[in-house]
């Protein structure tokens, strides 16, 4: 995709342009348009096969600046618009049903109005605080005086199946198992899925309004806990975004030894994961070794950089801790073992017909449905969507190495497990290259806040895919608006998608496979 | 399936103990001694992620890896609060997880325990008290122990189970 391209094509469309800019969100080219015209706009993005990526509102003196991010072959784009107070937006989800949940939640926590939208139920928003009241609006305090205990969610209106032997089953938010809160409801005939509905939210805590008034280390540490599991790639994008801010670059061997953690991160959470998937349909074997692994792996996390999964050690300007000139030696010698034993491992159990049979064809995303959802990561990856930040919008150190990116149709709960298994492998070669070329040096430059309000976009490829990240600073220097996109906005709803028709036995397996981050998407 | 076991046995290696950690098993010997005497050789625990960032529930993971294998010491993790002794419960408790949290607490029958695991649970932590965040844990249920760290090693949540059980014993 050429910007010039949708640019062209948007004038075709009668659209009436305000205004481009290249710089103000790089490595993004911003796109305004005129708010009766944002509908339009998505649909000229969509002839033109564009993948919507994210939605986010920032409240501004006279009414509210809405941002979507859009993507096509590694370019991104950001349209933006202003809506004036009392004004709708015309709403992209008839379009992009990608954009359902996200301007959901600018409308329940901005109060942003959306014309035609076609579910007019909260997301974000449960009992907490009433449908009048927009916590992130500035004059909403961050602690309300007297809030008494906050009841339940009971009356949310799911969507109801009716008909004869339909059973409905209602699941959270407070699971069988270690693991974090969410509600699925299920309609099902006899075993069968005809209809899986999310409700999520429970893990909400104010994380966008929590950042406002924060320094950049503030909104580091906050952005590290967006995703506990995504701790080094979400606080990779938040500072990625502040840097680019504030016009700072990071020394050199600060951004390979972010690499390094974030090809740790990615390796331990997918060994943890593909253990849990066959352990979920009773090959314990998998799980017994597996997490032998990444036990071993991040106690060695913790001895190379002081913390098991690697909390704060990304800060603006670069990262808090050296790695040591032995540590290197060892940690490649590591990840070789590791990758040869993992191999070893996967192939014993691509020689298990029974576990074949288990994850083979169950939960199957079509690459269609994945392509209309713009599902990421090894979802999206699994279904025929071949995107990786770090190759096909490379950022540094990825501009320089050859990044791999595996990617199938089948699209199943196997081939999900598979993608991971070839990330371990290919995250382990550019731990042995990153290492290799490691340039020395320090790994910190001095942060200083921009002499005037600015912003900065940030596109890290996490764990479970690409993550965006927005940040807006006020003149003095704080954070004035924070929007991280965790992935799992756009596989959540695949789930739902992935689960019709399978038995509701293989929810958690399904469940397991996607692992969307719960934390990461409520906020 | 021959292949398959042949697979196994040739891998042996992958199966073997792992290394020793005497720390640990200086905890575990003296958990597994109080849950002999005090909790008929049972101590179960229903964990209940209240708003974690889910940093936490790794390390609580963690616990059941070959490493830790916490069932060794008769502590066992277990879907129902019904059947729990122990509530072991992380995050800031969310304002939209305190009504559930509170019911779960309700469902584990007397006499129960809560411990609050990792900082955010303990004090509120990065996101204290909010709109959205009820903060430390004893804001919505009484707590019996807490165990700071963010999030706490698994060593630190075996050390505070072990806390625990000598108070409660
Ligand atoms: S204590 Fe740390 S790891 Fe645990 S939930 Fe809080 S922020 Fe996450």
């Amino acid at each position: 995709m050429s910007v010039a391209a949708f640019i062209e094509a948007c004038r075709a469309a009668g659209l009436g342009l305000l205004g481009t800019d290249s710089d103000a969100l790089r490595p993004a080219t911003t796109v305004d348009v005129a708010a009766p015209d944002w509908a339009a706009a998505a649909r000229v993005a969509r002839a033109l096969d564009l993948r919507w990526a994210a939605l986010w509102a920032d409240e501004v003196a006279d009414g509210l600046r809405v941002h979507c991010c859009l993507e096509g072959g590694g370019r991104y784009l950001v349209l933006r618009t202003h809506v004036a107070e009392g004004e709708a937006l015309p709403s992209h989800t008839p379009i992009y049903p990608a954009a359902d949940r996200p301007e959901r939640h600018a409308r329940d926590l901005l109060g942003l109005q959306l014309a035609d939208h076609p579910d007019p139920r909260r997301w974000t928003r449960h009992a907490a605080w009433p449908a009048e009241v927009h916590p992130l609006r500035g004059d909403r305090p961050l602690r309300p005086e007297g809030l008494g205990p906050t009841p339940t969610d009971h009356h949310y209106p799911f969507v109801q199946a009716e008909g004869r032997g339909i059973v409905e089953i209602p699941v959270g938010p407070v699971h069988a198992g270690i693991i974090e809160p969410g509600h699925f409801r299920f309609q099902a005939v006899g075993e069968i899925v005809l209809n899986l509905e999310e409700r999520l939210g429970y893990v909400h805590k104010g994380i966008e309004k929590l950042a406002v008034g924060r320094d950049a280390e503030g909104l580091a540490r906050l952005a590290g806990r967006v995703s506990g599991d995504s701790t080094v790639a979400h606080a990779w994008a938040a500072c990625q975004a502040l840097e680019r801010a504030a016009g700072i670059e990071p020394p050199p061997r600060a951004i390979w030894l972010r690499a390094l953690m974030a090809e740790r991160e990615r390796i331990a959470n997918h060994l943890g994961d593909i253990g849990a998937i066959c352990n979920d349909v009773g090959f314990a074997f998998a799980q017994y070794q597996l997490t032998r692994l990444k036990e071993a792996w991040v106690r060695a996390s913790a001895a190379a950089f002081g913390h098991r999964l690697m909390m704060d050690r990304v800060v603006p300007g670069g990262v808090a801790v050296d790695l040591a000139a032995e540590a290197g030696a060892v940690m490649a010698a590591q990840a070789r073992a590791l990758a040869e034993e993992v191999a070893a491992i996967v192939a014993i159990l691509e020689d298990s017909e029974s576990l074949e049979d288990r994850l083979m064809t169950t939960g199957r995303l079509a690459p269609e449905q994945a392509r209309l959802l713009g599902a990421v990561g090894y979802v999206g990856k699994a279904s025929g969507q071949a995107f990786d930040v770090r190759r096909d919008a490379p950022y540094a150190p990825y501009d320089r190495l050859p990044v791999e990116v595996p990617c199938y149709r089948a699209g199943d709960v196997a081939a999900r497990a598979k993608i991971r298994a070839d990330e371990i492998g290919i995250s382990a070669r550019l731990i042995a290259a990153l290492l290799e070329t490691l340039p020395d040096g320090p790994v910190r430059a001095p942060w200083r806040s921009p002499p005037a309000p600015a912003e900065g976009l940030g596109i890290i490829e996490g764990w479970r895919g690409e993550i965006i990240t927005y940040v807006r600073l006020d003149r003095e220097g704080r954070v004035a608006r924070f929007f991280p996109r965790d992935p799992s906005w756009l596989t959540w709803p695949a789930l739902e998608l992935l689960l019709q028709g399978n038995i509701v036995p293989d929810f958690p397996v399904c469940n397991k496979s996607v692992n969307g981050s719960y934390s990461g998407q409520d906020l | 399936m021959l292949r398959l076991f042949g697979k196994i046995l040739r891998t042996g290696i992958v199966t073997e103990a792992p290394p020793r950690d005497d720390e640990i098993a200086a905890l575990g010997a003296e958990v597994k001694g109080l849950v002999q005497r005090h909790f008929g050789g049972s101590l179960a625990i229903r964990e209940v992620d209240a708003g974690s960032c889910n940093g936490c529930e790794l390390e609580i993971h963690a616990l059941n890896n070959p490493y830790y294998d916490l069932e060794r010491y008769g502590v066992h993790f277990v879907a129902s609060p019904r059947h729990a002794d122990v509530l072991l419960v992380t995050g800031p408790v969310s304002r939209h997880m305190e009504a559930a949290l509170r019911r779960t607490w309700e469902a584990v029958p007397a006499p129960k325990w809560v411990i609050a695991a990792g900082q955010c649970a303990c004090d509120g932590g990065e996101f204290g008290v909010s709109y959205a965040s009820c903060g430390a844990v004893e804001n919505v249920i009484p707590v019996d122990v807490r165990i700071p760290g963010c999030p706490p090693t698994p060593r630190d949540l075996l050390a505070g189970i072990l806390a625990l059980m000598r108070r409660a014993a």
